[in-house]
């Protein structure tokens, strides 16, 4: 039973198995586990990343495509989202009608882009889209009449989600059983089956031909698979799956805008995620966007900490501003992949192949 | 193709002649720049504007080129496609208004000489420093990811967001703010139409380095080694050349032109950030695709199509300029998939 949920796919380490348990526990019971709203909004961040962060392995580490497009599709997403939700009201049927719009645009879009760009050359993929991406945030922070331009939108989201709604004046383990509880096991639940889904997938034979493609898309062409259309569709299916990972987002946050959903900074994000968990591992995602999450949370104030401790030295305490953060994260994104590029759950699943054959 | 023979006896050497269409075809790009230039016009219908616009868009384009031709060589001599590219625009654009700022004394002065030797010793400096920057970059982050495309498209991002983010740690936060130097300021008037100063100072340039690259590229040894190595890098090595020497100066030169175009787009703006780099790439990118991966004259027909339609169409439609470029790359990958001038590779 719960083999097949996993598809098979078992973590095949046992420190890796109890990893995730801890993960997947702390998740499941994080309301009660670490009240307190930072360390929800914290939990609810880990989970939409997970299914972010994996939808993009799908690409990279599955595929082997690069691409920088993939805020794109989240902000797509969430915006589909908090556009409906902004004009149709607050309510569930918003909410699915802007995920399926969104999901639509998504995958159009990276239909076209794929048929455009993966039809040459792989490389051509990641310039391509990189400067539609780049396009469509200018788009976006111009178009201030639907998208709310660098503001963002605020909205109002169901009822049923907001704090103000009662489940039971009793409170459970004290914790009060409120809309903000239901929210969040909203965005808990819909991340695990988004992530069993990619599961499946990249353990179909479908999810086979795309390593076959990843590791010789040469010989994958021979034996007979048309290389464009599995690169293609891995592109369509991971914009989508990113796209409703934004939707959840705008669900979570009651506000969507260009920073939260298609900077750079945070395609960044997304690349170190899925480098340091590991790549072509479904569960790298999860390692990699919880540690990179709460080091995110708690480490930039440890952050702050040192560049106080150290303001007797100018440019030392420059390097080490809480402002710097980025500069950190490239110099151990660079070193990741240079020696490190099977990533966590490659290191503890041994010197075997980490790919499942 | 339709062969020719030449003579009647049996022995004669059979010439392959390119027929008409073909040879139209191979030249088609190069009609492109005039055919979109004449699309403007019948747009915007005013003589004086067009030209003012035109020669805006060609300044820009020479810009573009000046930034884009490294990356191309780069591609096309090692197959390296450098995303970190954009930091040696914003390296160069830094150290150029650095020095242009210690000797603003000289840049506010009206005449063109002291004006000039402002100018040049911040062009040089910020070459030779963007240049060095190419030097350790080649050294610690491209060298270790040879023939990995995936690992290089990671490992060079990773390098321009470390490069931007210690442009920040030195030169700060704010963005930066410089007047150009006082005899460039002002524009030529052409009848009604304005043309800014600069912007000719900026065509005469790119058109310059244009020309120089394709004479070293055409006429020298090492220009001949460039381009051997960019058809087949395997057999230039097996004749005795050490390719990778040749490829770590094509990729200083490309950095130093980078830094130069860095220089010369800051003065055009006015304004430089440490994400400027990263800004003008998607352009550089737009333009290396449409004008095919590796090739000189593709890259510099392109940068000067993309110059001249972001400008026309920020004139008529001012939101749709940036997705404007992309559709032009769109339409060009439909008619050429591989880009205006396809770089044949010998395998």
């Amino acid at each position: 039973m719960l083999t097949n949920l996993l598809s098979g796919d078992t973590p095949r380490s046992r420190v890796l198995t109890i990893v995730l348990l801890v993960i997947f526990v702390s998740l499941l019971l994080a309301p009660f586990l670490f009240p307190g709203t930072r360390s929800l909004e914290t939990a609810a961040r880990i989970c939409i990343f997970v299914v972010l962060v994996a939808s993009y392995d799908l690409l990279l580490g599955y595929t082997g495509i690069v691409s920088f497009a993939h805020t794109m599709f989240f902000g797509i997403g969430a915006y589909g989202a908090a556009i409906a939700l902004n004009h149709m009201g607050a309510s569930f049927l918003s909410i699915l009608v802007g995920a399926i719009a969104g999901a639509v645009v998504a995958a159009v879009l990276a239909l076209a882009i794929g048929l455009f760009s993966l039809r040459v050359k792989a490389i051509f993929f990641a310039m391509v889209t990189l400067a539609v991406a780049s396009a469509f945030l200018v788009l976006v922070s111009q178009l201030s009449g639907i998208t709310g331009g660098e503001d963002g939108l605020n909205y109002k989201i169901p009822r049923e989600l907001t704090p103000a709604f009662k489940l039971s004046s009793e409170r459970l383990f004290g914790v009060r059983l409120d809309g903000k509880l239901l929210a969040y096991y909203f965005v808990f639940f819909i991340s695990l089956a988004l992530f069993l889904l990619m599961l499946r997938f990249v353990n179909s034979p479908f999810g086979r031909v795309l390593q076959a493609v990843r590791e010789n898309a040469f010989r994958a062409e021979a034996i007979g698979y048309r290389v464009v259309n599995y690169r293609t569709l891995a592109s369509v299916l991971s914009a989508v799956v990113a796209a409703l990972a934004g939707v959840l987002l705008a669900v979570w946050l009651r506000y969507t805008g260009p920073a939260t959903t298609l900077s750079l900074e945070i395609m960044v994000d997304i690349l170190l995620m899925v480098v340091i968990g590991g790549m072509g591992t479904m569960y790298g995602a999860v390692i990699g966007a919880t540690l990179f999450i709460l080091a995110q949370t708690y480490l930039q104030n440890l952050m702050a900490v040192a560049a106080d401790a150290t303001e007797a030295v100018p440019l030392l305490s420059a390097l080490l501003s809480p402002d710097r953060w980025l500069l950190w994260l490239g110099l151990l994104f660079v070193l990741s992949v240079y020696f490190f590029p099977t990533g966590i759950v490659g290191r503890l699943r041994g010197p075997e192949k980490c790919t499942t054959r | 193709m339709s062969g020719q023979h030449t003579g009647n006896t049996s022995i004669a050497p059979k010439i392959e002649q390119a027929s008409l269409s073909e040879k139209l075809g191979q030249r088609a790009p190069l009609l492109l720049v005039p055919v979109l230039a004449l699309v403007g016009f019948a747009a915007i219908a005013n003589p004086s504007t067009w030209l003012t616009l035109t020669a805006a868009g060609l300044a820009m384009g020479m810009m573009i080129f000046l930034m884009a031709s490294g990356l191309t060589l780069v591609f096309g001599l090692m197959d390296v496609i450098n995303f970190g590219h954009g930091a040696f625009i914003a390296i160069g654009a830094f150290v150029g208004f650095s020095v242009l700022g210690y000797l603003s004394g000289w840049t506010a002065e009206p005449s063109i000489w002291l004006n000039l030797a402002a100018l040049l010793p911040a062009i040089v400096v910020a070459m030779l420093v963007a240049g060095g920057a190419g030097y350790v970059f080649e050294r610690f982050i491209v060298k270790p990811v040879y023939g990995q495309h995936l690992k290089q498209i990671l490992v060079t991002m990773g390098g321009l967001i470390i490069a931007q983010q210690l442009i920040l740690v030195v030169w700060g936060p704010d963005a930066i703010h410089l007047s150009r130097p006082e005899t460039l300021r002002g524009s030529i008037l052409f009848g009604d139409a304005a043309i800014e100063k600069y912007r000719l100072v900026a065509v005469v340039i790119g058109l310059g380095l244009f020309i120089g690259m394709r004479l070293v590229l055409n006429r020298t040894k090492i220009g001949l080694l460039v381009r051997a190595g960019v058809e087949n890098g395997e057999m230039v090595e097996a004749l005795g050349y050490r390719i990778q020497r040749l490829f770590l100066a094509v990729f200083i030169v490309g950095s130093a032109l980078a830094g130069l175009g860095g220089v010369m787009w800051g003065l055009y703006q006015e304004t430089i950030t440490a994400h400027m780099g990263s800004e003008i790439m998607v352009l550089i990118f737009i333009v290396v695709i449409i004008g095919g991966l590796g090739s000189v004259e593709g890259c510099f027909i392109g940068a000067l199509l993309v110059g001249l339609l972001s400008n026309y169409v920020a004139f008529l439609m001012p939101k749709a300029s940036l997705v404007s470029t992309i559709a032009l790359m769109v339409i060009v990958l439909m008619w050429r998939p591989q880009g205006l001038y396809p770089v044949v590779k010998a395998k």
